[in-house]
């Protein structure tokens, strides 16, 4: 089987990640529910990894995948905490919706 | 054969993360975006990094998809709550999903000219056995960081979703 | 052992001060005065054990308390110096203390304010004993600035009197002037020795001159006297001294009499072995001090209020000290400081007594014929009185007169003007007590059914002083001086002569005797033979106007230095003060304008917020990858 680089090139998968990311910030941006914009951050991430991956391949270097390695470290920690928050902020005000949480005006 | 399976799989990328957001039901949401969290560690598969395959469908998959679902009915937030959105910001979240698409598309095309073509020279660098001994040597020091990190997280994850009592 | 007794000495008077302040109302009036005088006396004891010490084994007695600052090379130890020099300052500094705290017990009785009163002078006497043991220059000016403060608060001590706030902070502005002169000259010692210690300058400068260094040391020893003439009245920092006699009477005795105005003496004889090094500055300070000892004798020559004359004679005969250190007689500024301390203290108290049995009157014309009411009084101030008019054998005759020999030796002219000034001295001295004490009483008659000799408390101290006034001599007699002898490792050079008496010396001395004789005699013949009494203040004439007038110093200081300073003030305040407000304000009002805008993008939505963020995003992208 022949390598899927060789097939395709490394672009295309810059392509898909670009395309993912800006998938994520539209989720964002649309949707007012705060888990939805949780799982908008994941696809997000997700599509720096993906990038990451390809040119850990593309370069034959395991430092990139080290590096999405801790990504996903972080990314673990980051909705464990967050959730977290989630829940606290849904026991103070019954909703998660983030047009309810305007207490940063000044 | 591996082209073609290449964009299946990115069709199902981009399809269900469209459907994520897009869905009225977080729990579809959150469903959907199991499956497209499967469809990347395909792509990790393609890519021949089969440990972080394993452990992006542990991690995700298996554990931030199963808390936020957990969060999702803790929350009794599985039929639509969401107010009617103005059509204002529809019409502004379009327009920059539009522009940040367009400009990392454009920014990427015009780096293309760097990328050089793939050569193979046959080493192995991202087996099981040589990624372990990366990580425990190069990456000693911020491998047990990330430990603190995740304990730290968890303490932190405690600490706020307790409920507090109530003042005397 | 000693480390003890020198914090005993030190803190005792503290300790006083701070139960003064605190339970002073509590301790009732008997009870603060007696509390303050105890914290002295120990003070005194202390010092008279040390001076036992240090003149049997004549070593001085260094006691280290502490490390102070310490940067780099440059360290200050918190030290202490107990040398035959500081310990003499602290034996009349403590013991005339004593005796003028025991006089204010009865003097301060009535006021109301009495534990405050005992309280500053208990601090006075803390910054003073830390200004004359410190071992270093750093100390010695803590205890400088503490004694100003001391003062300015005591004299102001009657403070719902607006002339006498006014007094105060003349003190305290005038000494001000004078510390600053003192600071700069610290900081230049600093500077050239590296150390601010008296004995390790002293070893500096005894074992290697360093010739690029005698520019800057000049420069620093007349910032040093500067430092002195504010602290000892010297022209032309010395207009404060007599408006300080707005303070109670012992203050005047104790601060501005005795010990505080000999800081500067004090420490010019501390230095000697810098001012010795600098015959410019010598030559400055013994011009100076002896055109001040003329000018405020002649001042005081007319004066009516019986403390100002007093006044005008200590800045006279604190002139005579300068002139003395200027002439390098260190000893002899020294013998005469202590005679003074004696005799002055001895008059300020008895005019205290006096004021206290006319019941706060101080106008000579008011007064007249005390010798029969008030004896003890009369006997001590007319001992005195001879005493600082210069009249063997008392004590005011051999340190003057050694003043005027070293300036026979040294400079004809500055002779002359010192001989003048104790002329003048023994006439507005006698002119004081025939005025006082003589003829009959020229008050109201009320005040004369009131006259009555002063309690006890107030006569002890009276009588000790006068003692002293008497005998005080007896420490520096001319030919075979015990003060010389005890001060010698003090000084770097040997002190001034031997004193072989010739015949120059019987000469001047007769010739000091018949001076002090014909001012007495001037005295006698005006206000005794022809019963005259001084003509009240608009009636006042000619040269004894200007006299009178003070010759118009003070309004002279007011035109040349306060009036323009006034205006440039104003002017400053006016013109470049508004003119720069309006800069800054605008300066805010543009800001305030710009917030009010910025504010409202300032939501509290997170949507926009992320919208914003999108953008951010996208420029920064656009930026990197086409613009550059």
């Amino acid at each position: 089987m022949e390598h899927i680089l060789k097939e395709i090139g490394v672009e295309t998968y810059l392509y898909l990640s670009a395309l993912l990311f800006s998938i994520g910030v539209f989720g964002i941006l649309l949707r007012r529910n705060a888990i939805i914009m949780f799982m908008s951050i994941e696809i997000m991430l997700n599509a720096v990894n993906l990038l990451l991956v390809a040119f850990s391949t593309f370069h034959q270097d395991a430092s990139g995948q080290v590096f999405v390695f801790f990504s996903m470290a972080v990314a673990a920690a980051e909705v464990a905490v967050g959730l977290a928050i989630l829940v606290s902020i849904f026991r103070n005000l019954g909703s998660i919706d983030i047009d309810n949480l305007k207490n940063l005006k000044g | 054969m591996i082209e073609v399976l290449f964009y299946i799989l990115s069709t199902i990328t981009l399809g269900t993360a469209l459907l994520t957001i897009f869905s009225r039901n977080p729990i579809h949401s959150a469903i959907y975006l199991v499956i497209c969290f499967f469809s990347i560690a395909g792509h990790y598969l393609l890519l021949n990094a089969q440990f972080l395959a394993i452990v992006h469908v542990i991690v995700y998959s298996g554990a931030i998809m199963i808390l936020m679902l957990f969060t999702i009915m803790l929350m009794n937030l599985n039929k639509e709550h969401e107010k009617h959105k103005p059509k204002l910001i529809i019409i502004a979240a379009t327009i920059a999903f539009c522009l940040v698409a367009l400009v990392l598309l454009a920014a990427l095309l015009k780096t293309k000219p760097v990328v050089e073509s793939y050569y193979n020279s046959g080493t192995d660098f991202q087996s099981i056995k040589v990624l372990g001994q990366v990580l425990l040597n190069e990456y000693m020091v911020p491998f047990e960081f990330a430990s603190v990190l995740l304990l730290v997280a968890m303490i932190g994850a405690v600490l706020i979703s307790k409920k507090e009592k109530q003042k005397a | 052992m000693e480390t003890s007794f020198v914090l005993l000495l030190l803190l005792a008077p503290f300790v006083g001060f701070l139960s003064n302040i605190f339970f002073g109302k509590q301790l009732g009036k008997t009870g603060s005065g007696v509390l303050g005088t105890l914290a002295v006396v120990v003070s005194f004891f202390v010092s008279c054990y040390f001076f036992s010490q240090v003149s049997g084994s004549k070593q001085p007695i260094n006691v280290h308390l502490f490390d102070w600052i310490s940067l780099g090379k440059f360290s200050i130890n918190f030290d202490i110096l107990l040398d035959q020099l500081s310990l003499l300052w602290l034996l009349f500094v403590t013991g005339i203390g004593s005796l003028i705290h025991i006089y204010s017990i009865s003097y301060m009785h009535d006021d109301e304010n009495i534990h405050k009163f005992f309280a500053y002078l208990n601090l006075f006497i803390f910054f003073m004993i830390t200004l004359v043991v410190g071992s270093n220059l750093l100390i010695m000016f803590i205890g400088w600035e503490g004694v100003g403060l001391c003062s300015y608060l005591l004299i102001g001590f009657w403070h719902k009197n607006q002339e006498y706030n006014d007094a105060a902070k003349k003190a305290f502005i005038m000494n001000r002037i004078g510390d600053l002169g003192f600071l700069i000259g610290i900081f230049i010692i600093g500077y050239l020795f590296n150390t601010l210690d008296f004995n390790v300058i002293k070893q500096a400068v005894l074992t290697g001159s360093n010739p690029e260094v005698a520019g800057w040391l000049s420069i620093a020893t007349l910032c040093l006297f500067i430092g002195a003439s504010g602290k000892s009245a010297q022209i032309p920092l010395y207009t404060w001294l007599p408006d300080a006699m707005a303070g109670p009477t012992p203050v005047s005795a104790l601060i501005h009499a005795a010990t505080m105005v000999t800081a500067g003496i004090f420490m010019i004889t501390r230095l000697n072995f810098l001012f010795d090094l600098t015959p410019d500055v010598q030559n400055i300070i013994a011009v100076v001090g002896a055109i001040t000892s003329l000018v405020a004798a002649s001042i005081g020559l007319v004066q009516n209020d019986i403390k100002k004359v007093l006044a005008y004679s200590t800045v006279s005969q604190l002139g005579l000290m300068f002139l003395a250190l200027g002439l390098g007689a260190y000893e002899v500024a020294v013998f005469h400081v202590i005679t003074h301390a004696f005799f002055k203290a001895c008059l300020f108290l008895g005019s205290g007594s006096v004021i206290h049995a006319l019941h706060g009157e101080q106008d000579m014309r008011r007064m007249g014929g005390l010798k029969g009411a008030m004896k003890v009084t009369f006997l001590t101030f007319l001992l005195a009185t001879l005493a600082i008019s210069g009249i063997p054998p008392f004590a005011g005759f051999f340190s003057k007169d050694e003043i005027l020999m070293v300036a026979f030796h040294e400079n004809k002219v500055l002779w002359v003007i010192a001989a003048v000034a104790s002329i003048m001295t023994a006439f507005y001295m006698f002119r004081l007590l025939y005025l006082t004490f003589f003829k009959e009483f020229r008050g109201t008659e009320e005040q004369k059914h009131h006259l009555h000799e002063s309690p006890m408390l107030i006569t002890f101290p009276l009588m000790v002083l006068g003692v002293l006034s008497v005998v005080g001599g007896a420490i520096s007699l001319p030919g075979n001086s015990w003060l010389n002898h005890y001060l010698e490792p003090i000084f770097a050079h040997a002190p001034h002569e031997a004193h072989h008496l010739g015949t120059t010396e019987y000469m001047l001395m007769a010739f000091a005797v018949v001076g002090a004789l014909i001012g007495i005699g001037i005295a006698y013949s005006k206000y005794i033979k022809k019963s005259e009494v001084p003509a009240e203040d608009s009636e006042i004439t000619g040269f004894a106007k200007v006299l009178y007038n003070k010759y118009y110093v003070d309004e002279a200081y007011m035109a040349v230095i306060v009036k323009p300073i006034y205006s440039l003030s104003k002017f400053l305040r006016d013109y470049i003060e508004t003119g720069l407000s309006q800069i800054i304000f605008g300066f805010g009002a543009v800001a305030d304008g710009l917030a009010l805008q910025g504010k409202k993008l300032q939501n509290g939505n997170i949507g926009f917020y992320l919208f914003a963020f999108v953008f951010g995003l996208c420029s920064v992208v656009f930026y990197l990858f086409f613009l550059r």
